[in-house]
């Protein structure tokens, strides 16, 4: 049993779902408890979407339980068959449903129906919502390419984009983005799949020559699976970041022998001007916290890394099964990486690395809202707000310039930290106040320890603390006071304050 | 009663007995884990750990969508499956989980052990823990922390049935009165405005002892014995009316205090229960209901011949349409309700329009047919099917805001209105 707070993933289901929503012709019949129904707000609330998910779930109740809840999940398919029509239909149980061990595959096989059913069989108690996804993917993948007859493939290259889902963070936009830069390559696309496919769409998979694996969380076990049935070939490489971007395809580059060097020269990003543009000076060597999906925190920290110039001080994912990936990256910047989905551990790691901007999911945003740290959202688990209506993709050149923005509009201006340096006591633009661009009503909280202190503060050292800026005050009364215990001063003066200071930057 | 109906409503022999649609298909609804979203901020020094899946998690974090506090005051414990395969006793290790929680968070005084459909399918019996743990605390000289259990599992308890689990779990826990003089209960999660609106009420009709189910906070738990009377304030309260019962109080029957008549007709019930002269009990009415009157007046431009369907979402769904029928003159098209508690409903069934279409339970996709045949002005569902059916071009309210926000009593009856008008003054709006 684990204790709980708040969860980066829901249970598998929930990533069958994300596959049978954003596909075409696809319904799930899902042995749940009524409760168990909140799973279509995700869609309808969070992503927006305009019709409900194709979902019945069977909501059987405790009095069905003595019963015969298989006779009740039998119905469920039968109905939704005769009413939603579908080509492929998927059925499998949620946590409930799997415990009073029915046999939704089983079952649902056993009516005949005139089309393809792919049993789910999705261990709640062990896995998680983008296991549930990946898995599901896979399995429909297996299903509908079962008859596949191979073609005589086209002679300019051609690829599958993999892995978009509903709910993706991002994928809407990216999808449109790598489309675009594939086509300006000269790669065509033949199916993006599972978003917007239909079964029928899958079953052409095997006519590309080669895979994009754009989100490994989901469509890399079907990639691997497809290379080992069909010899298809995958990039996994993402295409996030100049530098992701130019490798992404570097790699698809490599595969037919092309070279790309001109196509690179013509495209490009305005991150690498305005990175370099002295406005942006000011981000040299900022700690910056990362926290998300595998995919996307290791994306991240390189842009933020190698193309904006932050120091990475934290690195982390709630996805376990890309441990390994996120490890090895840690280690470029000579970090431990912290894999955990417990948000209390991330909340402890952003407080003791002191970031001065976090990226991460919505959990970062509220610590960072309560630690009056800027933060960006970079990553699933999403929220109304990481569907904007304005084009926004993460992925490709111009994924690159909304990243520009995304990952510096938080941060202070150079300017405005320079001038609040210089005027500390400017009495509307002092570090109480709050920087300008978190609004009027942003009043950090300080992020200090609540540690009982063992020295006391005279009256004007505690004046000289209050004109450090506020970002970085914190850290000093630290460190003053960890200067005080260790040389047992008990009374903190003008004097230990610039001691500590001097200490600390030695 | 002509005063407090300002339509002229034709009198009708209501709904007490009209025919009801009972539906046994799938349901579009919460389970009673809901309840914890506003049960926790209700009382302040409570906790609600949930034993149950990550199913359920999510649910709570779904639900309770942007109120991701501090630290909340709830959590799950999540099974795994060293649970299940009896790898790891699941009895030690919710106690291994409730004393790292304790440890975390001293200043809790009651927590709820909150049973899922998980933990009640592998039998884990969450009455004993709670026992268990009681006597735990109590060796460990912690005796100001109460472990009490209850069910809100989905195949248990639909929705708002998770507030009527949480509160009967709290009944039997209930000190009786220090004396023998009569006391009232009002029963049922109300904002805390509200409860001070109705405590001022309540004394300016000369009723002084005056306890809520559920307290802000722990210490503060009403007693209860053979001279309390109680008055429901929410309508889903079935199994808490009944453990009071057992504890010997007696329900004031009325109708719920939602809207000018409701609230008029709930004051009325308890004044006469404690012997307060008709007269002085309208005198003191008057004023509120004649501002609540009024404020309703701009909100029946929008709402008055407008028709509305209700899905079946809160069990505030009959008394909420029988407000708008009377009140704000709107329409009945079809009034669902996940149950129908026809004792508790009673007064209710009486008021509302003769003929209404009355429907149990659900069957959500024969539901949406009859829907779309009926053309609604308005719909009130739950969140899963708004957006949806705003996109076939229905004007929707989401069923949960009519829990979340204070609706009850005099000075809340134009906000209830608000809640209806808003959406329809929206749409009118919107020239895209
Ligand atoms: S319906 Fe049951 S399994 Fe689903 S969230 Fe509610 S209690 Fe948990």
């Amino acid at each position: 049993m684990q204790l709980s707070f708040w969860t980066y993933e829901g249970p598998p289901h929930i990533g069958a779902m994300r596959i049978a929503t954003c596909m075409q012709g696809v319904h799930y019949v899902l042995h749940a408890p009524q409760g168990d129904t909140y799973a279509d707000l995700l869609f309808t609330m969070i992503e927006r979407r305009d019709v409900r998910p194709p979902v019945t779930y069977t909501t059987f109740q405790a009095r069905d339980l003595g019963g015969d809840t298989a006779t009740l999940f039998k119905k469920s398919v039968a109905e939704a068959y005769e009413r939603f029509k579908p080509d492929v239909l998927l059925v499998g149980a949620s946590c409930t449903a799997e415990l009073i061990q029915d046999d939704p595959g089983g079952l649902a096989l056993a009516l005949n129906l005139p089309i393809p059913v792919v049993p789910l069989e999705l261990p709640s108690y062990q896995r998680k919502e983008n296991y549930g996804a990946s898995e599901t993917f896979y399995r429909l993948v297996r299903a509908c390419v079962a008859d596949y007859k191979p073609i005589n493939k086209s002679t300019q290259p051609s690829c599958n984009i993999l892995g978009p889902t509903a709910l993706g963070f991002r994928h809407r936009d990216d999808v449109v983005e790598v489309k675009r830069l594939l086509e300006k390559f000269g790669v065509s696309v033949n199916v993006v799949a599972p978003a917007g496919a239909h079964p029928s769409d899958l079953a052409r998979i095997p006519d590309a020559h080669f895979n994009i694996v754009l989100y490994p969380e989901v469509a890399l076990t079907t990639a691997i699976w497809l290379e080992r049935q069909f010899g298809q070939k995958f990039v996994n490489v993402t295409p996030i970041g100049v530098g992701g971007t130019r490798d992404f395809i570097k790699a698809i580059a490599e595969m037919f022998q092309i070279d790309a060097a001109d196509f690179l020269r013509a495209e490009t990003s305005r991150l690498v001007w305005y990175s370099r543009s002295i406005d942006s000076t000011y981000l040299t060597g900022k700690p910056v916290f990362i926290f998300g999906d595998a995919t996307h925190a290791v994306c991240i920290a390189r842009v933020a890394a190698e193309e904006l110039g932050y120091q990475v001080v934290g690195l982390g994912t709630y996805s376990r099964e890309f441990a390994r990936e996120v490890r090895a990256a840690a280690k470029l910047y000579d970090i431990e990486a912290l894999i955990t989905d417990d948000y209390l551990d991330v909340e402890a790691a952003i407080k003791t690395a002191n970031p001065a901007l976090v990226l991460g999911t919505q959990m970062e945003r509220h610590i960072a809202k309560r630690l009056g740290i800027p933060c960006a959202v970079i990553s699933a688990p999403v929220h109304v707000q990481d569907f904007p209506a304005r084009y926004s993709p993460f992925m490709g050149f111009e994924g690159a310039n909304t990243l520009f923005d995304t990952l510096t509009h938080p941060m202070m201006m150079g300017l405005e930290e320079h001038l609040l340096g210089m005027f500390r006591e400017d009495f509307e633009f002092h570090g109480d106040a709050g920087a300008s661009h978190l609004g009027h009503t942003a009043s950090p909280v300080q992020a200090e320890d609540a540690t009982p202190l063992s020295a006391t503060w005279d009256a004007e050292a505690e004046r000289e603390l209050r004109k450090i800026p506020f970002f970085v005050r914190g850290k000093a009364r630290r460190n003053t006071e960890a200067y005080a215990t260790q040389n047992k001063v008990t009374l903190i003066k003008l004097e230990t304050l610039y001691d500590a200071k001097a200490y600390y930057s030695q | 009663m002509n005063e407090l109906s300002p339509l002229s409503v034709p009198v009708t022999a209501g709904c007490s007995d009209a025919p009801v649609l009972r539906e046994r298909g799938q349901r579009e609804v919460f389970c009673g884990l809901t309840g914890i979203v506003w049960l926790h901020r209700r009382i302040q020094d409570a906790f609600f750990l949930v034993v149950g899946s990550r199913t359920c998690a999510h649910l709570l974090q779904s639900a309770a969508g942007v109120m991701i506090f501090a630290e909340p005051r709830f959590a799950t414990a999540i099974i795994d499956e060293r649970d299940l395969a009896g790898l790891a006793d699941a009895n030690d290790e919710l106690d291994q989980v409730v004393s790292k929680l304790i440890e975390r968070r001293p200043e809790i005084k009651l927590l709820f052990l909150v049973g899922s459909c998980p933990s009640e399918v592998i039998k884990l019996d969450l009455s004993r823990a709670a026992l268990r743990l009681n006597q735990r605390f109590a060796a460990e000289n912690r005796r100001d922390l109460r472990v009490l259990s209850y069910s809100g599992s989905g195949i248990e308890t639909t929705f708002t049935e998770g507030e009527d689990a949480c509160l009967a779990s709290l009944v039997p826990t209930l000190p009786a009165p220090p004396s023998t003089l009569p006391n009232l209960m009002v029963v049922g999660t109300v904002a805390e405005i509200v409860e001070d609106q109705f405590l001022r009420l309540f004394a300016a009709l000369g009723i002084d002892n005056v306890g809520f189910l559920p307290p802000r906070r722990a210490a503060e738990m009403p007693s209860v014995g053979p001279n309390t009377k109680f008055l429901l304030v929410q309508p889903f309260l079935a199994e808490t009316t009944a453990a009071l019962e057992r504890r010997g109080a007696v329900r004031i029957a009325a109708p719920f205090p939602l809207g000018v008549e409701g609230t008029t007709a709930w004051f009325t019930a308890a004044a006469r229960a404690f012997g307060i002269s008709a007269q002085h009990c309208a005198n003191v009415l008057e004023t509120p209901a004649a501002r609540a009157r009024d404020s309703l007046a701009r909100h029946r431009v929008t709402l008055a011949g407008r028709k509305i369907f209700f899905f079946p979402d809160s069990q505030l769904e009959i008394p909420i349409a029988r407000y708008l029928s009377r009140e704000l003159g709107m329409w009945l098209s079809e009034v669902g309700t996940p149950f129908l508690h026809r004792e508790l409903m009673a007064e209710e069934l009486e008021l509302l329009p003769a003929g209404t279409f009355l429907s149990e339970g659900q069957d959500v996709d024969r539901q949406l047919d009859r829907c779309r045949d009926n053309m609604p002005d308005i719909v009130v569902c739950g969140m899963g099917l708004a957006n949806p059916l705003e996109a076939e071009g229905y004007t929707t309210k989401w069923s949960i805001e009519l829990v979340f926000t204070p609706v009850q009593g005099f000075e809340q009856a134009a906000d209830l209105a608000e809640l209806f008008a808003r959406p329809l003054r929206r749409r009118a709006m919107l020239k895209v």
